[in-house]
């Protein structure tokens, strides 16, 4: 068979890819390249065009707009079966009437490879289900099945292999250690991994790189450590981890640091973690980053005084308070238990200090909500 | 298991009530079976081994049972063409129903309620007044001839009805929403995204349909073909309205034994004969289609 299925490789590029059906815009004028052989995740809250992406990238959906290329080959209208790229479906899709072996075998089989048995046998292996060969899928159980449909997928050696929430359906205890193997794999093997997930966590474990998506476009593509560090959006700051995000204005304008006004408190924020537009500015802090002291102690770096505990809730490792602040608006704060119980109590009256290079700036204009309250949404 | 080992550590008195409870439950049932399938199948055979006594419509049970060899012997053209023409329809009807009932499954939206009535829309009608209607769409004015001869299919000068074609059309007719609705609640049950899969796994259409679709729609096929195949077999309106002497069908003559000839032991010999042929296929079929196996 002469396609593309063997032949194309290298980094896959998308075009403008849009994606518009009838009443609304999937995807949007989206551009990125996703280097070949790296672990890739597309992240954001349902309905922000993710998986709409996955599939033009499948061949499952037809772009409205754009182009779709796997180094210099263009695949943006080739037939799925075709392409070189295999899905690990969300509910892993496996073919109810094969067994495990024929399920892993269907793609050798149809592109008339010779040594089936001998490729199916070293995939199931690496999965370590070896044993399974014989059954059939509804036996398995949920994450063996998650395990097969990998298989039945990279065993074609695809130039690109697609991840649609592929461990949505199990349950948290197996979703880790599924995260773990599947890094492991694509280590591995060294193919490109696409991964599609709402699970912020989850794309952080597994990815190099991480693309957040918002209605139909990316927010910000980075490192986990890059976004997670320095949120270009206040949906970045938001959807990624939690933030406290503090509405102020820029007084001064030095070579190194920014003087935020934050309600009559001044704070620093580095000029190069700040993407303010004008004066007016968004002060973000994560809230592991605060310290959390009474009013009566001392505190160095940017502080906040004024603030009350609202709440306090233990959690072994960690403490949550969560502190009203004179101007009205609730803020985070996780310390370590580091000292045994927690020294605060709720009513306390307390200062929040932390130092001056962990905090960011975003635009003044941006909704400080955005993106906040899509985590509930998501858990199921 | 965990779960019935569960139940069972319930004291003795709730354990009796409960281990009686599903006899009385299962006793109308029972007692249905008893009155309307046992008990008729039981004076069916014993007549068949009856024969005539003095007066007309008597019979006295001397357990002839070469009135089987008898039967048989006489009506072999009948059974044979019972059930060639019940495989020619059931396969016809397979044909048609395929197709339609796939495109109600997965490409109808949001007709598929409206669609499916019109399948069953049929049933809201006589039987018999349906297959008499086939005699108009096929007779030499019908729509049905008209379209045919339109086609140069058929010579004007060819006739439809009183033929082998229109016994079997109509049994295809009369059958078909007996082979489209298993058909489509076995494919509308088939995840769409395991077509998907077989297209990301480099099969094309054609063979995702051959590997994928149909062996996961089997059971609707088997269903489907029983559906039509049994009540086609015993059927008798078709030949009778649509066919001619040389058309007649088994259920003709157990229908002429019976009600014009007044030999019950003959008709009751042939009924059971025909049910045990069928039984046997049937169990033949469904062995060698495997679809036990299945779901």
């Amino acid at each position: 068979m002469v396609d593309a299925s063997t032949s194309a490789h290298g980094d896959i590029k998308l075009s403008n890819l849009t994606k518009a059906f009838s009443d609304f815009t999937a995807v949007d004028d989206l551009t990125l390249t996703i280097p070949e052989g790296s672990f890739f995740a597309l992240l954001g809250p349902s309905g922000c065009g993710k998986t709409t992406t996955l599939r033009m990238i499948a061949g499952l959906e037809e772009p409205t707009a754009g182009s779709i290329f796997i180094g210099n080959t263009d695949i943006t209208h080739m037939r799925p079966y075709k392409r070189p790229v295999n899905t690990v479906f969300q509910n892993y899709a496996l073919f109810p009437h094969l067994s495990i072996f024929e399920n892993v075998a269907f793609g050798l089989r149809r592109r008339g490879i010779k040594d089936v048995k001998e490729q199916v046998d070293k995939v199931l292996d690496l999965v370590e289900l070896p044993h399974l060969a014989q059954r059939k899928p509804l036996q398995l159980s949920g994450g063996q099945q998650q395990r097969i449909a990998v298989a039945r997928a990279i065993v074609n050696r695809p130039a690109l292999l697609l991840l649609d929430e592929p461990l949505g359906a199990l349950d948290l205890k197996l979703r880790r250690q599924m995260q773990i193997e599947l890094k492991w794999i694509q280590t591995e093997i060294g193919l490109t991994f696409v991964h599609v997930t709402h699970d912020q966590e989850e794309a952080m474990t597994m990815a190099d790189t991480i693309a957040v998506m918002n209605e139909g476009r990316i927010e910000q593509m980075g490192s986990p450590a890059d976004l997670y560090d320095n949120p270009k959006t206040a949906f970045v700051a938001n959807f990624l981890g939690q933030s406290n995000l503090i509405k102020g204005s820029i007084e001064s304008n030095g070579s190194e640091s920014l003087v935020v006004n934050l309600f009559g408190q001044k704070v620093a924020v580095p000029r190069a973690r700040s993407s303010a537009r004008d004066s007016s500015i968004l002060v973000g802090i994560r809230p592991e980053k605060l310290r959390i002291s009474p009013e009566t102690s001392s505190a160095s770096g940017n502080v906040l005084t004024g603030g009350i505990i609202e709440d306090v809730s233990y959690i072994g490792v960690s403490t949550q308070y969560q502190v009203l602040m004179p101007w009205g608006q609730e803020l985070m704060v996780f310390e370590q238990n580091d000292d045994g119980v927690p020294p605060l109590d709720k009513g306390d009256r307390i200062t929040l200090s932390w130092e001056p290079v962990f905090t960011f700036g975003l635009d003044g204009s941006e909704d400080a909500n955005a993106g906040s309250e899509l985590h509930k949404d998501e858990e199921e | 298991m965990a779960f019935l080992s569960a139940v069972s550590h319930k004291s003795d008195e709730s354990e009796k009530k409960r281990s009686f409870l599903p006899y009385l439950l299962l006793l109308p049932g029972l007692v249905w079976l008893f009155f309307f399938f046992l008990m008729p199948i039981l004076t069916l055979v014993s007549t068949s081994t009856k024969t005539p006594g003095l007066g007309i419509g008597e019979f006295d049970q001397t357990y002839r049972f070469a009135n089987y060899w008898d039967a048989i012997v006489n009506s072999r053209g009948q059974f044979f063409r019972s059930f060639e023409y019940a495989s020619i329809a059931t396969i016809m009807a397979l044909i048609i129903a395929y197709p339609l009932a796939y495109a109600i499954a997965f490409r109808s939206g949001r007709w598929k309620n409206v669609l499916l009535v019109l399948v069953v829309a049929p049933f809201f009608t006589s039987f018999i007044l349906r297959t008499i209607a086939w005699k108009q769409i096929l007779g030499g004015q019908g729509i049905g001839f008209k379209f045919l001869t339109w086609l140069h299919i058929i010579s004007p000068q060819s006739h439809l009805t009183a033929s082998a074609f229109a016994v079997v059309a109509g049994l295809t007719y009369n059958f078909l929403p007996f082979m489209t609705l298993p058909l489509y609640s076995s494919l509308e049950r088939i995840d769409p995204r395991t077509m998907e899969a077989s297209g990301d796994l480099y099969a094309n259409a054609f063979t995702t349909f051959r590997k994928v679709t149909l062996p996961l729609s089997m059971p609707g096929v088997v269903a489907g073909t029983l559906l039509t195949f049994i009540p086609a077999a015993g059927d008798y309106v078709n030949a009778e309205i649509l066919g001619n002497p040389q058309t007649k069908m088994i259920g003709n003559v157990i229908n002429a034994r019976y009600l014009q000839i007044v030999d019950y032991p003959t008709a009751a010999a042939l009924s059971f004969t025909l049910m045990v042929a069928i039984l046997i296929m049937v169990t033949l079929y469904i062995r060698k289609s495997g679809t036990e196996e299945l779901v």
